[in-house]
């Protein structure tokens, strides 16, 4: 374990609960932007560059501040300080005890990873547009379709 | 000798690195690193206060006035007396404003337009970060500004600035789309999202003259054009600088901000416009190459440096000269326009490659813009639907 992974470790898990914990819906809301750069510094870590650097883009440019959007645009008490969810604790709690279990169960090979050849945002490419093909371009229409939705329930209604 | 002078930025780190020879390797990275951020950081703030100065003296040349011209020979020390002015004014936070927020927006949205400007090539060997995704980290770091300007809207805890953000914000993530389906015909032509790579892509000259710039193309010429307004849109400059609109809105979300805070801004504004015009020069302009064979005895880092004083050049002469769009007009122009005409570029590259990359791709791409532009121009077409105007909600 090297002292950057403690390091992001320390900084993602705080800002995660902070992120769980703070008064304010819209501290809560920019602290889970700053746990998911620390996501992304996960990943640069791990030598997974292209997926990190996409994971700042959708994740802070286009996630973090769909969130704040809507926290904005749907709730008129944003400054209003909220009392403590028992609720969100239960599901928490679930959530969390079901990743252990899942976990636990999962038999680890006791195998070292073969050596890696440097990923290259070139050879993801590759793979992405002749093996994986038919997942990018499904990908690629669920996508226009929720855009071409979106669009239809903002259109004006002519009478 | 004049490869010695090219270098002679090169050279100088690696003395200053000499006495790190026997040092562990992380040390000198850091050491490498630390010399790369300082150069960066004092280049740019000393070009965004050449940058400050310039500006008011060409548009006070545009609009047949003198500009600044007390302070020092033809007012060249301006930006010291501006900046002292800054660093003793009061500095005012509102007193219902969130103080987090509102003192974190400007430090978020300076550190985003510096990272920005660290994975440019500048000259031969002189790209301070070189990272494989390079363009990727590029508009990665950009994506964070918006979130940044919402936090300066939203702390400020003022109508004006939460309308100001809500203005930035939309543009911003409109004219992001057209930035980078832009850049996606250099990508696929080049094959790589590393800028060296992008830039050594340029070299040579077609018939022997005709730098092999990507602008010479037309599909090429049509990106950058895109690309270049994109980009007055992201820095929120004149034509379309809705978000600040000071007769409408004060000055969006920089309302609440005094002091050494606005000036961050301010600054951050300028790294920013410095940022997307290096990189238009460095996808579309061969970025440090030459354009003349006899005149590749200039420093590499010289031509860069033009490069990117003529596109800045072109800013401030806008600036100058268009008065501001309107919010449905900006809009209306990035969905119907601009993303269409990207989509087109990136149509033309292909041909312009799959025909061979030769004077048959150039004449066929040229075609497949033409038309596409002609035939948006006519769909799009609006004088028929002048009209006395209509107010809603104001009778």
């Amino acid at each position: 374990m090297s002292a950057s992974f403690v390091i992001i470790s320390i900084f993602t898990l705080a800002a995660a609960l902070a992120a769980a914990t703070l008064r304010k819906l819209m501290h809560a809301a920019l602290s889970f932007a700053v746990a998911l750069v620390g996501l992304a510094a996960f990943f640069f870590l791990l030598g997974a560059e292209f997926v990190g650097l996409v994971q700042i883009f959708i994740y802070i440019g286009a996630v973090a501040v769909l969130i704040v959007f809507t926290i904005l645009l749907t709730r008129r008490d944003v400054e209003k300080d909220r009392g403590f969810n028992w609720s969100g604790v239960f599901i928490a709690i679930a959530v969390f005890g079901g990743l252990v279990l899942a976990i636990l169960k999962t038999q680890f090979l006791s195998v070292a990873a073969p050596e890696m050849p440097a990923l290259t945002v070139k050879h993801i490419g590759e793979v992405l547009m002749t093996g994986y093909v038919w997942p990018l371009l499904c990908v690629g229409l669920l996508l226009t379709a929720a855009l071409i939705g979106a669009l239809i329930l903002v259109m004006e209604e002519k009478r | 000798m004049s490869d010695s002078l090219d270098q002679i930025f090169v050279r100088g780190k690696q003395l200053l690195l000499a006495p790190l020879a026997h040092a562990p390797n992380w040390l000198v990275q850091i050491a490498s690193s630390l010399i790369n951020i300082f150069a960066l950081l004092g280049v740019f703030l000393t070009l965004f206060a050449l940058m400050s100065v310039l500006e008011r003296k060409i548009l006070g040349r545009i609009q047949n006035r003198y500009g600044p011209n007390r302070v020092g020979p033809f007012g060249l020390f301006q930006p010291i007396a501006d900046g002292i002015k800054m660093l003793i004014k009061e500095d005012i936070v509102p007193a219902r404003a969130d103080k987090i927020v509102h003192f974190l927006a400007p430090v978020l949205i300076a550190a985003t337009a510096i990272l920005a400007l660290g994975i440019i090539p500048y000259g031969r060997n002189m790209t301070p970060f070189t990272i494989d995704g390079g363009i990727l980290f590029f508009f990665a770091v950009g994506s964070t500004t918006e979130l940044a300007v919402f936090m300066a809207g939203w702390g400020s805890n003022n109508k004006f600035s939460m309308l100001g953000a809500m203005r930035a914000i939309a543009q911003m993530i409109s004219y992001e789309l057209p930035l980078i389906i832009t850049v996606l015909p250099v990508v696929m032509i080049v094959g790589s999202l590393n800028p060296d790579t992008i830039v050594a892509a340029q070299d040579g000259y077609v018939f022997g003259f005709v730098p092999r710039w990507f602008v010479f193309t037309p599909w090429g010429a049509t990106a950058f054009v895109l690309f270049f307004v994109s980009g007055l849109v992201e820095s929120n400059r004149t034509p379309f600088d809705i978000p600040e609109g000071e007769s409408e809105i004060v000055a969006g979300h920089m309302t609440e901000y005094s002091g050494f805070k606005y000036a961050t801004f301010f600054m951050a504004e300028y790294l920013g416009m410095f940022a997307i015009t290096g990189l238009a020069a460095t996808l579309f302009l061969g970025g440090w190459h030459a354009p003349v064979r006899a005149l590749e005895f200039i420093p590499t880092y010289i031509w860069f440096f033009a490069k990117l004083g003529a596109l800045l050049f072109v800013y401030i002469w806008l600036r100058g000269t268009l008065p501001r769009t309107r919010v449905d007009q900006i809009m209306n122009f990035a969905w119907k326009f601009m993303l269409p005409m990207a989509f087109t570029c990136v149509v033309a590259a292909a041909i312009w490659h799959y025909a061979g990359r030769g004077l048959r791709g150039w004449l066929w791409s040229l075609v497949v813009i033409a038309v596409a532009y002609t035939a948006l121009s006519i769909f799009l077409d609006t004088r028929r639907k002048f009209a006395p105007r209509t107010y809603r909600f104001a009778e």
